[in-house]
């Protein structure tokens, strides 16, 4: 058993874990944050991303020693004091989850896209979520949900400067 | 009082916004595998790596030392107690059914098949364990090839004595539906047009998001089992029926379930083991697949031969069409596997006044994964071949293939319509939507561009494809499924319930894992009952608390469901008159409801539902002789099937010298009668194109010489990706279903129907100056390319 230290959705947490535990393991056994879930066993699906220091990561391609001392949110941890992420709030609005399973590693996956790249043109976006399946939107109403945030993010900030 | 009375018929119709969605995009889940119970164990499987072999010997010892395992246990160990996956669609008398024990004690009959069970403390500990339990197998022969299975080469199962396992036929002329087909070929082929061919469907696989997963505890009075299923209801009958547990005891609950499409219509060997195994030790076990095993071993669809003869007289018009199957059904009958083909069975004649018809399916029994239920179920292989067909038609005739259609198509005033196949459709509109989605497509522009690549000899060439599908779905007027043998009924049951602050409680048999149920159900009781979208709730997925249903397929849930649900919200309507009368101190014939509120005619007194209900509750003041109840229920059985129909036309690109098909434009306009949610509707279309798309172009499952799924991981198996796909251009018509209240039609399935022919249509009209006729799904950049290669040569 290896012990780890990390911050998991702005809550400092500690645990003796096996080195060969993976982070989404970790997340969801130890932790109880079932948010997070696991699709593949071959890192194809990107059901399991979350964020380790704000970049996006495939938890199950993450030990969780390798965590350690690290910051990692899961999609329990997107949304800030009751009020959606913008791109949580953009995938209800534009019908971009329909079973809701490859959700969460879609949003965060969609999230780090806007990061990197907060004007994506609509092949910008297929390219960017193409480490994430879904099987049930055919991904139309997805792409829109990730254009529709980067859009409405755009007008937030036109408001601000204004 | 509430004021109600400005929402009449607001919800209908309307892009609500799903009610699912908070807790799906926030982490708030409860899929099957985020279940932990006190002193829960976890399961790991053994898998048989043959296809086919004798279990000689199991030695456990060295598993059952390992640290933290509490168990493990083999078909041997349980005999009778395990149970047994059932058949429940038998299409013939003589069906040829093997026995499906959920664990085999002596014979394997395909690769990733269960031998043992890992009983562990944690799932990483049985699953380490699985590795260090020694199976001895003895390899039989594998019947593996389709064909060469149908010749009873190689026996799936030696005891048996064949692999064919049911040969089911229609013929119109027996019927009394049609003519004969063979006097029409015969006559076609003296002085008209016969077109044969073969095509095949190719092997898929469901690959819903969540995998299959499952948990039970058995301590208590009832035993609860929780599982990633589609069919709660049925899994429960199954469950009391085989193992002989009284029905009353066990409790199924099919909580957030992470996508299907038919993937999940199964009593599966895993539910059962696992079922066992917490009989047998008297603790909650859980167990999850991997991937790899959802992929090895959850059933697969299609997989059929189809050959096809096309008879017509010299300007197109269609005559006769003959249809004879194989279809593979893996190493077992499935729970409606035989019936998947039999399914199609009615759709072969599509839209079209085909005045003979004859159809037969060979099932067959081979060593590969059982096949069941994906997506469309026997109506996309049939779409697939009829409009493939119409396509090489128009190209012998000389004409637009649209134009080949109209030719043969039912006009939209000769509805209700008697098809050949024996089927009533009640409505439809196919010169209508063909005229929008051409209007939409640029269908014109389109031809004239591909004409002009094809003369200037463009390296990339451009084809059109169509599919003027229609599906049935709907399923089932019980009385129907009677007559084909289906060990089941097809009617679905709802429950209203208005509580005593005026919020309404919804139960319904039809759970959903992805189709909006919640959203879409409540809206149509916030219509029904003038109550608003927000109070209403969708309880499902419970056998506890939707105690009675026939669950999740075939497109059902909102035309078999839907209509349940309006009819027990109108019995709730009902019952709430004589007391809202007698509260208002008015005669029953003088009180109208609308609105949600009941008036005295030619006055401004009325009670709404609401106060109703906390009347009810309070019971201070009722009229003699009823019950203070509003609530009630309905089980409604369908009386026809519904016909959504729509015409789907696709743009491929088609580079000649590497065979790269790239796609431009998908324009679908879809008939699926009233809308109850047009957001939802639409997202069911893209998905379901998506999957039809992908069988066109990248998935399949393939075996090799020895029966190992070559396809075993998501690494191999092509699942497409956003990067893959493009935007949709979808719209729709509006014929009323004229058989269900609400005028609705299915969705579900539509766009998988569809859309596998328009795009094979695409790439072949691309190529077709080149002298291709045909490229075998899927359309891989290899197999178009060997196409052009060989129609060049010829």
């Amino acid at each position: 058993m290896t012990q780890i230290s990390l911050t998991v959705d702005g809550t400092q947490v500690t645990d003796d874990v096996e080195p060969r535990m993976l982070l989404v393991q970790y997340l969801r056994e130890k932790l109880g944050k079932t948010g997070t879930v696991v699709g593949c066993d071959t890192s194809n699906c990107g059901a399991c991303t979350v964020h380790l220091d704000g970049r996006s990561v495939k938890s199950c391609n993450v030990l969780a020693v390798q965590a350690d001392g690290h910051e990692v949110t899961t999609i329990e941890g997107l949304a800030t004091n009751g009020e959606l992420h913008p791109v949580q709030a953009a995938f209800r609005e534009c019908h971009g989850l329909q079973c809701g399973f490859c959700t969460p590693g879609m949003i965060m996956q969609s999230v780090d896209l806007l990061n990197e790249n907060p004007h994506p043109t609509e092949a910008e976006v297929r390219v960017g979520l193409e480490g994430n399946l879904c099987r049930c939107t055919g991904y139309h109403n997805i792409v829109k949900a990730v254009l529709y945030a980067a859009e409405h993010a755009d007008e937030a900030e036109k408001a601000g400067v204004q | 009082m509430t004021a109600t009375a400005e929402r009449a018929d607001a919800e209908i119709g309307k892009d609500r916004r799903r009610k699912e969605d908070q807790r799906l995009i926030t982490g708030r889940t409860r899929w099957t595998d985020n279940i932990t119970l006190p002193g829960m164990l976890h399961l790991s499987m053994v898998r048989s790596p043959f296809a086919h072999a004798k279990i000689t010997g199991i030695d456990a010892s060295a598993a059952k030392s390992a640290p933290n395992v509490v168990d493990v246990l083999t078909g041997a160990d349980f005999g009778d107690e395990l149970g047994v996956c059932i058949n429940a669609w038998p299409i013939t008398p003589d069906q040829v059914t093997p026995n499906h024990s959920p664990m085999p004690a002596d014979r394997v009959a395909f690769a990733g098949e269960v031998v043992a069970v890992v009983v562990a403390r944690s799932a990483a500990e049985a699953r380490d364990a699985a590795e260090l339990v020694d199976v001895e197998y003895d390899e039989l022969p594998a019947a593996l090839d389709l064909k060469d299975a149908a010749a009873d080469t190689v026996l799936a199962h030696p005891d048996a004595g064949t692999n064919k396992s049911a040969l089911w036929v229609f013929d119109s002329g027996e019927a009394g539906t049609g003519g004969n087909v063979e006097e029409a070929i015969e006559k076609a082929r003296a002085d008209g047009i016969v077109i044969e061919r073969e095509y095949r469907q190719q092997r898929l696989i469901p690959a819903f998001m969540e995998p299959r997963s499952v948990v039970v505890d058995p301590t208590g009075e009832q035993l609860t089992m929780w599982s990633a299923t589609q069919i709660p209801h049925i899994l429960r009958f199954a469950l009391a029926a085989t193992t002989g547990v009284p029905e009353s005891k066990i409790r199924v609950i099919a909580p957030d379930v992470g996508g299907g499409f038919g993937g999940k219509l199964q009593v599966t060997p895993e539910e059962w083991i696992a079922w066992a195994v917490a009989r047998r030790i008297h603790r909650p076990v859980k167990y999850t697949e991997t991937r790899s095993e959802s992929l090895q071993s959850g059933h697969h669809g299609r997989d059929q031969w189809q050959k096809l003869t096309l008879a017509a007289t010299k300007d197109g018009t269609v005559t006769g069409f003959k249809v004879d199957l194989l279809a593979d059904l893996g190493a077992y009958v499935a729970i409606v596997g035989g019936g998947v083909p039999v399914l199609g069975a009615f759709m072969f004649n599509a839209i079209y006044k085909f005045p003979a018809y004859r159809f037969s399916c060979q099932t067959v029994l081979t060593n590969k994964t059982w096949t069941d239920a994906y997506r469309g179920a026997g109506r996309p292989e049939a779409t697939y071949a009829v409009e493939r067909i119409m396509d090489e038609l128009a190209a012998e005739v000389g004409v637009d293939p649209l134009e080949i259609r109209e030719k043969n198509w039912i006009k939209h005033e000769e509805f209700p319509f008697t098809t050949v196949a024996g089927l009533t459709y009640d409505s439809g509109n196919y010169e209508a939507a063909t005229a929008k989605a051409k209007e939409m497509f640029g269908y014109d522009a389109l031809r004239a561009e591909q004409k002009q690549r094809r003369d200037a000899g463009d390296r990339v060439q451009l084809g059109i494809g169509i599919s003027t599908f229609t599906e049935m779905c709907g399923l089932a007027p019980s009385r129907v499924l009677g007559t084909l043998d289906y060990g089941a009924g097809g009617w679905e049951h709802a429950g209203v319930r208005m509580l005593a602050t005026g919020k309404v409680e919804v139960t319904t048999g039809s759970s959903a894992h992805g189709q909006g149920h919640e959203t879409a159900f409540s809206q149509i009781v916030a219509d029904r009952l003038g109550v608003p979208f927000e109070d209403v709730e969708i309880l499902h997925g419970d056998t506890a608390v939707a105690h009675k249903g026939l669950d999740t397929y075939g497109s059902r849930s909102l035309t078999v469901g839907g209509e349940a649900l309006v009819r027990a919200a109108d019995k709730v309507i009902e019952k709430a008159k004589p007391i809202a009368a007698h509260l208002l101190e008015a005669n029953v014939d003088d009180v109208e409801f609308s609105a949600g509120t009941f008036n005295v005619k030619g006055t401004d007194q009325g009670k709404t539902i609401q106060d109703i209900a906390l009347a009810t509750f309070a019971a201070h003041d009722y009229p003699e002789g009823i019950e203070p109840n509003i609530d009630a229920e309905s089980t409604y059985d369908p009386v026809n099937f519904s016909f959504p129909h729509g015409t789907h036309l696709c743009a491929m690109e088609v580079d000649t010298e590497t065979g790269g098909t790239t796609m431009r434009k998908y324009v679908c306009v879809d008939d699926v009668g009233v809308i109850i949610n047009p957001l939802i509707v639409s997202g069911q279309v893209h998905g379901g194109l998506v999957q039809g798309i992908a069988q066109a172009l990248w998935e399949e499952a393939v075996h090799d010489d020895s029966g190992t799924l070559v396809s075993g991981s998501l690494v191999d198996y092509l699942l497409p990706t956003a990067a893959d796909t493009i935007s949709f251009e979808w719209d729709h018509t509006t014929s009323p279903s004229t058989t269900n209240s609400l005028g609705t039609k299915g969705v579900g399935e539509a766009g998988t129907i569809a859309s596998t022919p328009a795009v094979v249509n695409a790439i072949v009209d691309a190529v077709r100056h080149l002298g291709i006729n045909d490229i075998q799904m899927p359309c891989t950049p290899a197999r178009v390319w060997k196409a052009i290669q060989e129609g060049a040569g010829a």
